[in-house]
């Protein structure tokens, strides 16, 4: 739908619908946290910045034509070579799969006795992982400020002109 | 022939979640429109989140919130916290990027007109072109 779609408005809802159901399918792999930031993050802000946008800029794509068979190719030539990849892999749920067997239990277990949170993502992400949650926060930092740079010129280049 | 159908339907997620990411890079290579483009990376950027995702799941597991004090010795089974406490920071990461190509696209719209990559390289390519006569022309003379 979003290859054919003209008005860029229902492009950029389905987007949002996209990732509301995206936030279901976290949920039904126990993803619960994840959840909760792709419903709040990924649908709600990200519509809202790109419907700021559409508003900022056009309301309509314009008819181009583009040749389609290269991207087909190269996309496809990606697929196979990721399918390749995949076949190694243990099945979908299964216990004995090497991501399971190291590091995910030790947390389970000794989050609570650290922390006291029951919460193992919050207690991981907060605690064990502080560091890389304050490096996240300057990069939300980083590009707030990029983006008032960039944005900030805009009104004065139209006065000059 | 039981172990080949166990090995497509565990295998399953994983190439539906592989064709949804292919669609995202589809739109970001296929598409001229600039606003298309980043819905298609954004497509991109959560599938692999899925799959991330579905590395971590357990079958019969519930999402890792202790019921118990416990896990050590709890009859529950959790799912794997490691890909999800990576993904949260992921997606709080994608939004970051997300804004700042959408305010490059603003930036790119004020100095272009347009937000098509066709338009905009065809001016690039004029600007090129007058900018080579000149300087053609102020070595000649």
């Amino acid at each position: 739908m979003a290859l054919t779609l003209k008005h860029l408005f229902a492009v950029i809802m389905l987007s949002g619908a996209f990732s509301l159901v995206s936030a279901m399918l976290f949920v039904v792999m126990d993803a619960v946290d994840v959840a909760f930031t792709e419903a709040a993050v990924g649908a709600g802000v990200s519509t809202v910045l790109m419907l700021a946008t559409m508003a900022l800029t056009v309301r309509v794509q314009k008819e181009t034509k583009k040749p389609i068979l290269l991207p087909l190719v190269v996309v496809c030539l990606v697929g196979v070579l990721l399918i390749y990849g995949t076949l190694d892999m243990p099945n979908f749920g299964a216990f004995d799969s090497p991501a399971q067997a190291h590091l995910g239990s030790t947390y389970l277990n000794i989050t609570y006795k650290d922390m006291g949170i029951p919460n193992v993502v919050t207690g991981i992400l907060a605690s064990y992982r502080g560091y890389d949650t304050l490096g996240e926060t300057v990069v939300v930092l980083t590009a707030g400020l990029g983006v008032i740079l960039l944005l900030s010129g805009l009104k004065g280049r139209k006065d000059k002109e | 022939m039981d172990s080949n159908l166990n090995f497509i339907f565990g295998h399953l997620p994983y190439w539906l979640f592989i064709i949804l990411m292919l669609s995202g890079l589809f739109i970001v290579v296929s598409r001229g429109n600039l606003i298309k483009k980043i819905v298609g990376l954004n497509i991109f950027q959560t599938s692999v989140f899925m799959f991330y995702i579905s590395i971590g799941k357990m079958k019969g597991g519930t999402a890792p919130i202790l019921l118990d004090k416990s896990a050590n010795n709890s009859a529950v089974i959790y799912s794997n916290p490691l890909p999800h406490v990576l993904i949260l920071t992921a997606i709080v990461v994608g939004i970051a990027t997300t804004a700042l190509g959408l305010a490059l696209i603003i930036k790119i719209r004020e100095e272009y007109d347009s937000v098509e990559e066709d338009d905009i390289q065809k001016m690039d390519q004029k600007d090129l072109m007058k900018y080579n006569k000149k300087n053609v022309l102020e070595t000649n003379s």
